[in-house]
């Protein structure tokens, strides 16, 4: 194989990794705020994923047009569930929250399954057999613009817990939660804000995808399997972290698929996985575990 | 036999379970072919179930992973039955270790490393997958294409082969649950359980008070993957056929954990009742949309989903607990 191969392979997976990477980011906000798994994560990347393609088919209306409105709408969702449903069941156990977030990945996919049937679905964008040359590397356009997409999203949001109040106020919450409670904090309104953030996050993560791969209703569980590898790879609670771990993971996807086989290479990722886990267990960018 | 290791079978536990075990005893005379394989469908949860509890729920260590102690069980046992001609029950003996083996592995790599909480629970979905994605390449148990079982018409029962008809599976699933169920409450009532116990509720006191913590939890993964491993064994007997895009799959594992998290993590009869529970109201759903003309794909997912949501709002701690104490059953385990 010769070398400018694996340098567009490459490059493709940095791009696609970028865009887990902002998937991966809104699992990282809700845990590193809320103290809650989403195992409904991949589910809810589905929806995104769907609306998408609905949008496409009856409007002609581009996956990076629709990338605000369809964040938009998957944050009302996040909020919405987090203030009905998740917020009675932060202080049960691990267990608990595990149960309720699996019954509502079942629910979302099946209800996807209702709808859509099982057959896989995807948008034939105009640009979708364009490519960039840049010297020696030739990459696909939909990645290029989903990964820039990705990037920009991620910036913005990096703006908001930085720069904001509100964003100010939901970091307080992570650091301190009686302490946010003293000081005056709605705290468990803070929290539905931060679980609609996160799901915003997996709303565009999920609208960029769809220009790179095919949906179907039960590809949630592998997506929830990968945002975790990502955000525990780049560190539990770290936003760079988050999209470094997009990133590695991606690029090694993209490389095992073209040395070994394609359907081996998330044996890679959780290969990749487990040595972080064992050496470096708050990731390559996270925090020292207390 | 010590004074901690009786089984207390107070007059009023004993003389419900004894009805019990009458009941599921006769029950292939009573109920038909149908109803055979959904309770022989509900034993293997309920024993998987209490496999995995002895885990979670006595030592408090959460495992999402336990498809992959089922995966190995099934392998090992139906490799050396197709290639060698050995039967279940010696396969068993290699079965056992196998998958103790990788379950030491798993929890000397967590505990050895600190790694605790969620981040143990996402180590075990890692390894899960990793032997799912493994085993689908391995071409020696023929990979993606599946390893299949020599199935033909049996003119009598071997139950040292596991060759049979249904109602032979189900005393086998059968005769499993209620050892599982014995060994559960005797390691309870055992030192160990007691440690389990303390681990479970905090960790850091059982330390100070000089358990020692990592053996301990060790002691649990392997105890729960051994016993795990023959649900294994008895799945690739029962149903003849291994992929293991199946048997290592997420939701298998998901499936071993919904019993005894509807049922109550932590008691001893809460993953029978709870995968009691489960498939029953999968197969009455099941029956409810077909009645009506309803074969939606997904559909009757939903309603289960719907249906597992209702109760972890309704019962945080499970069906068990409450029902035992409306019972006036003092056997909550707890």
């Amino acid at each position: 194989v010769p070398f400018d191969v694996y340098l567009n392979v490459a490059v493709g997976g940095v791009l696609t990794g970028l865009v887990y990477g902002l998937m991966a980011l809104g699992l990282s906000v809700i845990f590193g705020v809320v103290r809650v798994v989403n195992f409904a994560h991949g589910e809810m990347m589905t929806i995104a994923m769907y609306i998408a393609i609905v949008m496409f088919a009856w409007f002609h209306l581009d996956p990076l047009v629709l990338l605000v409105p369809i964040a938009a709408v998957l944050f009302v969702f996040g909020y919405a569930l987090q203030a009905a449903l998740i917020n009675p069941f932060i202080t049960r156990p691990e267990h608990s929250q595990f149960l309720l977030l699996v019954a509502l990945a079942i629910i979302i996919a099946n209800t996807l399954m209702i709808i859509f049937g099982p057959d896989a679905r995807t948008v034939q964008t105009s640009y979708a057999f364009d490519s960039f040359q840049i010297g020696a590397v030739i990459v696909d356009a939909a990645k290029v613009y989903a990964g820039a997409a990705a990037i920009a999203f991620t910036v913005a949001l990096f703006a908001f817990f930085r720069f904001s109040l509100l964003g100010k106020a939901i970091r307080a919450c992570a650091d301190n939660y009686t302490g946010a409670l003293v000081v005056g904090l709605d705290v468990k309104r803070l929290y539905a804000l931060t679980f609609g953030l996160g799901a915003a996050c997996v709303g565009a993560a999920g609208t960029m995808l769809v220009l790179i791969v095919d949906a179907t209703p039960m590809v949630g569980p592998s997506y929830t399997l990968l945002a975790f590898v990502i955000v525990i790879t780049g560190g539990l609670g770290s936003m760079p972290g988050a999209l470094v771990g997009g990133v590695l993971i991606g690029l090694t996807e993209a490389l095992a698929g073209l040395l070994f086989t394609p359907s081996a290479k998330s044996m890679f990722a959780f290969a990749i996985l487990v040595l972080v886990l064992l050496f470096r267990p708050q990731g390559i960018l996270g925090r020292r575990l207390s | 036999v010590t004074g901690r290791w009786r089984l207390d079978l107070l007059p009023r536990n004993a003389v419900p379970l004894a009805v019990l075990l009458v009941a599921f005893l006769i029950a292939p005379w009573i109920v038909d072919d149908y109803l055979l394989t959904v309770l022989i469908l509900a034993l293997y949860y309920a024993f998987t179930g209490q496999a995995w509890n002895i885990m979670m729920g006595f030592a408090g260590q959460l495992s999402l992973g336990h498809a992959l102690y089922v995966g190995l069980g099934s392998y090992v046992a139906a490799t050396l039955f197709t290639r060698f001609g050995i039967g279940p029950w010696l396969g068993l003996l290699a079965a056992i270790p196998v998958a103790a083996a990788c379950g030491a592995i798993v929890g000397y790599l967590a505990f050895r490393f600190g790694v605790a909480g969620v981040y143990f629970a996402i180590l075990t979905i890692a390894f899960a997958e990793f032997a799912r994605i493994g085993f689908d390449h391995l071409d020696y148990v023929n990979a993606s294409s599946g390893l299949f079982l020599p199935v033909k018409q049996y003119a009598h029962n071997d139950p040292w082969l596991l060759r049979g008809d249904p109602t032979m599976f189900y005393y086998v699933i059968l005769a499993a649950t209620v050892v599982a169920f014995v060994l559960c409450h005797l390691l309870l009532r055992s030192r160990v359980g007691y440690f389990w116990l303390a681990i479970r509720e905090d960790e850091q006191a059982a330390r100070a008070a000089g358990i020692d913590t990592f053996r301990y939890k060790m002691y649990a993964v392997t105890i729960s993957a051994a016993v795990t491993s023959f649900a294994g064994v008895f799945y690739a007997f029962y149903y003849n056929n291994l992929f293991p895009e199946q048997v290592f799959s997420i939701s298998r594992s998901i499936e071993i954990m919904l019993g005894p998290i509807i049922g109550g993590v932590g008691t001893l009869f809460g993953p029978i009742l709870g995968a009691f529970v489960l498939t029953t109201l999968s197969e009455a759903l099941n029956s409810v949309m077909s009645a009506f003309g309803f074969d939606l794909p997904g559909a009757t997912q939903v309603f289960y989903g719907i249906c597992l949501l209702l109760v972890v709002v309704a019962l945080p701690h499970g069906v068990w607990p409450p029902l035992a104490r409306r019972l006036g059953l003092t056997w909550s385990g707890k």
